[in-house]
C-alpha cells in the first residue's frame, strides 16, 4: 500500500516555522521571518505533490478501488472504551487533493506576500499567523474522523480571525474579524451539536465507519423523528450548518465580504481558495452518509443552499463597486456551484459525476480564485484603492497582472480550454440530469459570472484612464512569478489532469468526457456575458448608469446587499443584546441582588427588634429558654417518626 | 511525617516564618521559597501517585493516614488523595505560586498580605486532601475567613460592602453545610469518615434532605446560580491575587465539595435531583455568558464569565457519567488556570491604566504586546478554542450530557452547549475594544511593560492551559481512573 509515515513533516515543518517566527520574529530581522514561513511551505509543497504521485500513480487502485490509508492514527483523548479523539492523517483521494490545493496556493501566497507585505511593520506576524493556518487547514484536510475536522475547523478559524483583524489599530478590520468569527461560531454550534448527536447514536466519530455500509448510519434504520428526519439525518443537517457557515453559504455568508479587510494575499489563500471550501469538503467527506442517510434527504437541502447562494452572490457581485467584495460573492456563488454539485450526485459509475465535478471544481477554483485575488492585490498594491471607479486603463502599466487576470477571467466564466470551463461543465450536465430547475438557475449564473468578472477585468485594466497620484507600476517579479504559475496552472489542469479517474465517490475509475450539447450552450452564454461586459465597461459609457437606473430599487436592494447585514446587525443588538443581555444583567443586579440586599436589610431590622429582648429580666429569659426547649424537644420526636399518628 | 502531611505543614512553617521577618523583601522571597517547595512537593506526589497506579495499586485513595483525633465525636485526621485530589493540588500549588510573584509589588501591609495569602492556601491544600468530613470542614473555613481580611483591607472600591456580602453569603452557606455534614454523620452512624459513608449508603429519606442541602452549601462557593451574586462585588474588590486564588482555587473547594460530599455520598439522591440542577446549571451557564456581554468592568465580565463556565461544572456533574465528570473535574484545573491569568492581566492593567472599563482602554496590544498576546490567548481558552484546556474540558462535558437521550436533559445540553457562541461574543468584544483599535489614550504609550514577576506569574498558569489543550490524555486518565467507585454506585440506581 505505500509507505505515507513522511506525510508527518507536512505538519511538523509550519509548526516550527509557527513557532519560531511567532515567537522569536520580533527579535530577528523581518526578512528571515519571511524566509522560514516560505522555505517550511515550499518544502511542504514538494511533500505533498510526492504523496499525490504515489497514491494516484503508484498505489493506482486497489481491487478496482482507490483505498483509504491511514498514515497516522492515534488516540488523543479518551472518551470511554470505545468512544475515542483520535488524531491521525487520512489519505484518500479527496483528501490527497486538498493537499496539493492548500500546499501550492499557500507556497504561491507565501512568495507573493514576501513583496506584498514588504515595509509592513508586523511582517514577522503575519507569517507565523500564516503558518498557523497551513497547520491547521493541512490538518483538517487529512483528518481522520469528525471530531478531528472540528478540532482543526476552530482552528483555521481562529487563523482567519488573526488575519481578517491582522490591520488590528483599523476598527473596521477589528469589526470585521469579530464577525467572520462569531457568525462562523455560530454555524460551528451546530456542527458541533450534529458530533455530540453522533456520539450517542452512531457511537464513533470515525469517519470510515460513519460511511461505511454496514457502518451505524447506513446499515441501522433509524425512524423519522422530526420532518420526515432520522436522527441521523438531524446530524448530519447540523453538521451542514457548520459547513455552510464556513463556506458562506446563503444566508450564513455575511462574514465574507467584510473578511476582504485582510491584506489580499489572505483573501486570496484563506477566503477564496482553502478555507471557505472546508464546508463542501466535509459534506464530500461524509458523502456516503449524507447520500444514503433518510434516502438523500439532507442533499436536497445541500444542493438548493448551493444553487440560491449561487445566485444571490452573483446578482450582488454585478453591483458591487469594491474588487475584493466582487470577488468575495464570486468565491460564494462558485462555492454555491460545488455545494449544489454535491447535492445533486449519486453514488455509482455516472451519477456519481456530481461528487466528481464538485471536487474539480474546488480545484479549478483555487488555482484561478487565488490568482484573481492576488491580481487584484497587485493592482491594488499599484494604485492604493480597492475601489473599481477609482481604476482603468492599467493594461498598459502592467502586462502581466492584466494578462494573467484576463486569463483567470476567462477561466472563471466557462470558456476552453481554461480550467474553469471542464469543471463547470460536469457541474452543469450532473445538474441537468438530476434537476432541470437547478441547471437553469446555474445556467443563467454562469453568464451572470461572465458578465460581474470582464466588469472588472474591462473596468480596470480598459474603460476610462484616470489620474494617479504616481503612476502605476508593475509589481516587483516576487508578486507577479506566482501569478503566472497559476495563470499556467489554470491554462492546463482543466484538460490535462484525468480527474474522473482520480475521485469518484464510489472509488472506481470513470472516464468522463465533455458533453457538448450541454458545454456548447454554456460556452455561449458565458460569451453573451462577456460581449455584455465589453459593451458596457470596455470604452467609458453612460449605459451601465442607464441599465442600473432603470432596475431602479432592485438595484439599489442588490447593491445594499439585500440587507442581509441590517437583518443580522438587528437580531444581534436589538434581540440578543438589548433584549436578552440587558434584561439579564438588570435582572441580576436588581432581582437577584436585591433579593440578597433585602435579606440583609431585614435581618439588620429583625435585629433592632430584637433588642427589646434583652431587657436583663430574668422571668423572660426563663420564659423564653423553656419555650425554646419545648420547640427543640417537638422537633426531635418528629423528625424521629414519634410523631407520626397515622401509626 | 506522610508526604500528604507535608502540604499542609509546609505553609504553616512558612507562615511561622513570616511572623519573624520585617524586611518586606524577604517575606516576598520566603513567601515564593515556601509554596516552591509546596509546588514540588505537589509534583512529587503526582508522579509518585502516577507510579503508585501504573504498578497496580488499585486502592481508592492513595497515600492514606488515619489519626483519631477527637474521640468522643469520632473525628478523625484522615487524609488520602485519588486523581481528582492530585489534580486539584496541583492546580492549587500552580496558582498560589503564580499568586505570590503577582502580589510581588504589594507595599502596603506585605507580610499581613503574604501571611493571609498562604494561610488561605494551608486551608484549600487541608481541604483537598482530606477525607474525613469534619476535618475537611475545619480547613474549609481556615481558607474562606481569610478572604474576608484580604478583601476588606487589600481590596478596591467598595471593599467593605464587597467583603461583608462575600463573607455573609459564604457563612450563610457554610451554617447550610454544617447542618448537612452534621445530618451525614448522624445517618451513617455517627462517622464522619467519607470512604466509610460512600460504602455504607445513607438511607435514601436522609439523603433526599441532606442532598441538596450539601450541594446548594457548596455550590453557593461555587457560583451556582441563583446563588453567586457575591461573586462579581467580592472580585470586583478583591485585591489581583485573591482574586486569583478566589476564583482559581476557593471557587473549587465548592465545586469539588458538591462533588466529594454531596454526590459521592449521597449518590441516589443526586441521581433524583439531577434533572433540577442540571436545569439550574444550564440556565446559570447560559445567564452567566449572557450577564457578562453587557458589563463593562473587565473584573465583572470575569466574574460573570466564572458564573457560566462554574455553571458548565454542576451541569458536568449532573449529567450523572464518567465522561461528564471527567469533563467536569477537567473544566475546575482549566476554569481555575484560565480565571487565575485572566485576573493576573486584569491587576497588571489597571496597576497601568487604573481604569479596569473597557470602554476607556484601546489598541493596547500594541503598546502591552506581552499583556496582551497572553489575554488573547487566555481568551480563546475561554471560548473553548482547541489546543487550549477549555476546550479538553467542554467536550469530555458535552460527550458526557449527550449520552442521556432523555429530552429534557437534551434541551438542557443544548442550551449550555450554545454558550460557546455567547462565549465568543463577549470576549472577542473585549479584545475588540480593549487590546485593539486604535490607542484611546496618548498617555497610554507611556505604559511599562510588564516586568519579570508578572511575566513569569502569568508563565506559570498559561503554560499547563496549552499543555492540557495539547496533550490532555494523561491529565484525563488520571481523573477517570478515579471515577470508578462513584460512577459503580450510581450505576446501582439506574444510571
Amino acid at each position: 500500500m505505500g509507505d505515507f509515515t513522511y506525510t508527518i513533516w507536512i505538519f511538523v515543518l509550519p509548526v516550527a516555522a509557527f513557532l519560531i517566527t511567532g515567537l522569536f520574529g520580533s527579535r530577528m530581522p523581518a526578512k528571515i521571518s519571511g524566509w522560514i514561513g516560505t522555505a517550511s511551505i515550499s518544502v511542504v509543497f514538494l511533500l505533498a505533490l510526492r504523496t499525490a504521485y504515489q497514491y494516484f500513480f503508484q498505489v493506482g487502485f486497489v481491487d478496482g478501488k482507490r483505498p483509504t490509508i491511514f498514515a497516522y492514527k492515534e488516540v488523543w483523548m479518551k472518551f470511554s472504551d470505545t468512544l475515542t479523539f483520535d488524531m491521525g492523517i487520512l489519505i484518500d483521494p479527496i483528501s490527497v487533493m486538498m493537499l496539493v490545493v492548500v500546499a501550492t496556493v499557500s507556497f504561491m501566497v507565501h512568495i507573493y506576500s514576501i513583496g506584498y507585505m514588504k515595509g509592513d511593520p508586523g511582517y514577522y506576524r503575519f507569517f507565523a499567523f500564516l503558518s498557523l493556518f497551513s497547520v491547521a487547514m493541512l490538518g483538517l484536510v487529512v483528518a481522520t474522523n469528525i471530531f478531528q475536522i472540528y478540532f482543526f475547523w476552530e482552528l483555521v478559524g481562529l487563523s482567519s480571525y488573526l488575519l481578517i483583524g491582522f490591520y488590528y489599530e483599523k476598527p473596521s478590520a477589528v469589526a470585521a474579524a469579530k464577525k467572520a468569527f462569531i457568525v462562523t461560531r455560530f454555524a460551528d454550534l451546530g456542527f458541533l451539536i450534529g458530533i455530540l448527536l453522533l456520539s450517542y447514536y452512531a457511537g464513533t466519530f470515525d469517519f470510515m465507519t460513519l460511511v461505511s455500509e454496514d457502518g451505524p448510519l447506513l446499515a441501522q434504520a433509524a425512524p423519522p423523528v422530526f420532518m420526515g428526519l432520522s436522527v441521523f439525518g438531524i446530524a448530519l443537517s447540523l453538521i451542514f450548518i457548520g459547513g455552510a457557515g464556513k463556506s458562506a453559504m446563503f444566508p450564513l455568508h455575511i462574514w465574507l465580504p467584510d473578511a476582504m479587510e485582510g491584506p489580499t494575499p489572505v483573501s486570496a489563500l484563506i477566503h477564496a481558495a482553502t478555507m471557505v471550501v472546508a464546508g463542501v469538503y466535509l459534506v464530500a467527506r461524509l458523502f456516503p452518509a449524507y447520500h444514503g442517510v433518510d434516502g438523500g434527504a439532507v442533499l436536497h437541502l445541500v444542493a438548493w443552499t448551493g444553487a440560491i447562494s449561487s445566485l444571490f452572490a452573483a446578482i450582488i457581485a454585478m453591483t458591487q463597486d469594491d474588487i475584493k467584495r466582487v470577488l468575495a460573492f464570486s468565491t460564494m456563488s462558485q462555492i454555491g456551484y460545488m455545494m449544489l454539485a454535491l447535492g445533486v450526485s449519486g453514488m455509482e459509475g455516472h451519477d456519481g459525476l456530481g461528487y466528481m465535478a464538485s471536487m474539480f471544481h474546488l480545484f479549478t477554483h483555487a488555482m484561478f480564485k487565488a490568482l484573481l485575488f492576488l491580481g487584484a492585490g497587485s493592482v491594488i498594491h499599484a494604485v492604493h484603492s480597492n475601489l473599481m471607479s477609482k481604476m482603468g486603463g492599467l493594461h498598459k502599466y502592467m502586462k502581466i497582472t492584466s494578462w494573467t487576470f484576463l486569463i483567470a477571467c476567462l477561466a472563471i466564466s466557462g470558456i476552453p480550454p481554461f480550467s474553469g470551463f471542464f469543471s463547470k461543465d460536469e457541474i452543469l450536465v450532473a445538474a441537468f440530469e438530476k434537476d432541470k430547475v437547478l441547471w437553469a438557475i446555474e445556467y443563467i449564473v454562469a453568464g451572470i459570472t461572465a458578465f460581474y468578472m470582464f466588469r472588472i477585468y474591462f473596468g480596470i485594466f480598459w474603460g476610462k484612464k484616470r489620474e494617479y497620484h504616481h503612476a502605476p507600476h508593475e509589481s516587483p517579479l516576487v508578486m507577479t512569478v506566482p501569478l503566472i504559475i497559476l495563470a499556467g496552472l489554470t491554462m492546463v489542469i482543466g484538460w490535462a489532469l484525468p480527474f474522473g479517474d482520480l475521485m469518484m465517490p464510489d472509488r472506481a475509475a470513470y472516464h468522463g468526457h465533455i458533453e457538448w450539447s450541454l458545454a456548447i450552450p454554456s460556452i455561449l452564454i458565458g460569451a453573451v456575458g462577456i460581449v455584455t461586459a465589453y459593451i458596457f465597461y470596455f470604452k467609458e459609457t453612460n449605459l451601465p448608469d442607464r441599465v442600473s437606473g432603470a432596475f431602479g430599487q432592485w438595484y439599489v436592494w442588490a447593491k445594499d446587499k439585500f440587507y442581509f447585514d441590517e437583518i443580522y446587525q438587528f437580531f444581534a443588538h436589538k434581540i440578543m443584546f438589548a433584549g436578552v443581555a440587558a434584561p439579564v444583567a438588570w435582572f441580576d443586579r436588581h432581582i437577584v441582588d436585591g433579593f440578597y440586599n433585602g435579606l440583609a436589610w431585614l435581618t439588620e431590622t429583625f435585629s433592632y427588634l430584637l433588642e427589646g429582648w434583652q431587657s436583663g429580666r430574668v422571668r423572660q429569659y426563663a420564659f423564653t429558654f423553656v419555650a425554646g426547649l419545648l420547640v427543640i424537644l417537638f422537633a426531635v420526636l418528629y423528625l424521629n417518626g414519634f410523631m407520626d399518628f397515622k401509626g | 511525617m506522610d508526604i500528604l502531611s507535608l502540604l499542609v505543614v509546609v505553609p504553616v512553617i512558612t507562615v511561622l516564618i513570616l511572623f519573624f521577618i520585617n524586611d518586606n523583601q524577604l517575606v516576598r522571597i520566603i513567601s515564593a521559597l515556601g509554596i516552591g517547595v509546596e509546588t514540588i512537593l505537589t509534583l512529587v506526589i503526582t508522579k509518585d501517585y502516577v507510579a503508585e497506579r501504573s504498578a497496580g495499586n488499585t486502592a481508592e485513595f492513595l497515600f492514606t493516614r488515619d489519626l483519631m483525633w477527637f474521640k468522643p465525636l469520632n473525628i478523625h485526621y484522615f487524609v488520602g488523595v485519588d486523581g481528582i485530589s492530585v489534580a486539584m493540588l496541583l492546580l492549587t500549588a500552580i496558582v498560589l505560586l503564580a499568586g505570590i510573584f503577582i502580589s510581588w509589588n504589594i507595599e502596603e501591609l506585605t507580610k499581613e498580605f503574604f501571611i493571609s495569602l498562604i494561610i488561605l492556601g494551608t486551608g484549600v491544600f487541608g481541604f483537598f486532601i482530606s477525607l474525613d468530613l469534619f476535618t475537611m470542614f475545619l480547613f474549609y473555613e481556615v481558607a474562606v475567613i481569610p478572604m474576608y481580611l484580604l478583601i476588606g483591607i487589600w481590596g478596591t472600591g467598595p471593599k467593605e460592602y464587597a467583603a461583608m456580602k462575600l463573607t455573609l453569603m459564604l457563612m450563610g452557606a457554610s451554617a447550610i453545610l454544617l447542618v448537612s455534614i452534621l445530618g451525614i454523620y448522624y445517618y451513617s452512624g455517627m462517622t464522619f469518615n467519607m470512604q466509610e459513608i460512600a460504602q455504607m449508603q445513607m438511607p435514601i429519606h436522609a439523603q433526599r434532605f441532606f442532598f441538596p442541602l450539601a450541594f446548594v452549601g457548596f455550590g453557593v462557593l461555587g457560583a451556582l446560580f441563583p446563588f453567586h451574586i457575591w461573586s462579581p462585588d467580592g472580585h470586583a474588590s478583591a485585591p489581583t491575587a485573591v482574586s486569583m486564588l478566589h476564583a482559581g482555587v476557593l471557587m473549587k473547594l465548592g465545586t469539588y465539595g458538591a462533588f466529594r460530599v454531596a454526590m459521592y455520598l449521597m449518590p441516589q439522591a443526586a441521581n433524583e435531583y439531577s434533572t433540577f440542577f442540571m436545569g439550574l446549571a444550564a440556565i446559570g451557564v447560559i445567564y452567566g455568558a449572557f450577564g457578562a456581554i453587557r458589563q463593562t468592568d473587565l473584573k465583572y465580565i470575569n466574574a460573570y464569565s466564572s458564573v457560566s463556565h462554574l455553571g458548565l461544572i454542576f451541569f458536568g456533574m449532573m449529567a450523572l457519567n464518567k465522561i461528564a465528570y471527567t469533563g467536569a473535574v477537567l473544566q475546575m484545573i482549566s476554569h481555575g488556570l484560565m480565571t487565575a491569568v485572566f485576573f493576573a492581566l486584569i491587576g497588571m492593567l489597571y496597576g497601568r491604566t487604573h481604569t479596569r472599563d473597557v470602554r476607556k482602554m484601546g489598541g493596547l496590544l500594541k503598546i502591552l504586546p506581552f499583556i496582551a498576546a497572553v489575554y488573547v490567548i487566555i481568551g480563546l481558552a475561554s471560548l473553548g478554542l482547541p489546543g487550549l484546556s477549555g476546550f479538553v474540558a467542554e467536550m469530555n462535558i458535552f460527550v458526557g450530557a449527550f449520552q442521556n437521550p432523555d429530552f429534557v436533559h437534551r434541551a438542557f445540553s443544548v442550551l449550555s452547549v450554545s454558550a460557546i457562541v455567547v462565549t465568543a461574543v463577549y470576549i472577542l468584544r473585549v479584545v475588540g475594544m480593549m487590546l485593539m483599535g486604535p490607542v484611546t489614550n496618548d498617555e497610554f504609550y507611556k505604559l511599562p511593560k510588564a516586568v519579570w514577576y508578572e511575566r513569569v506569574g502569568a508563565l506559570l498558569v498559561l503554560l499547563p492551559v496549552i499543555a492540557i489543550g495539547l496533550a490532555p490524555m494523561w491529565l484525563t486518565t488520571l481523573i477517570q481512573d478515579s471515577l470508578g467507585n462513584i460512577v459503580e454506585h450510581l450505576a446501582a440506581f439506574g444510571h
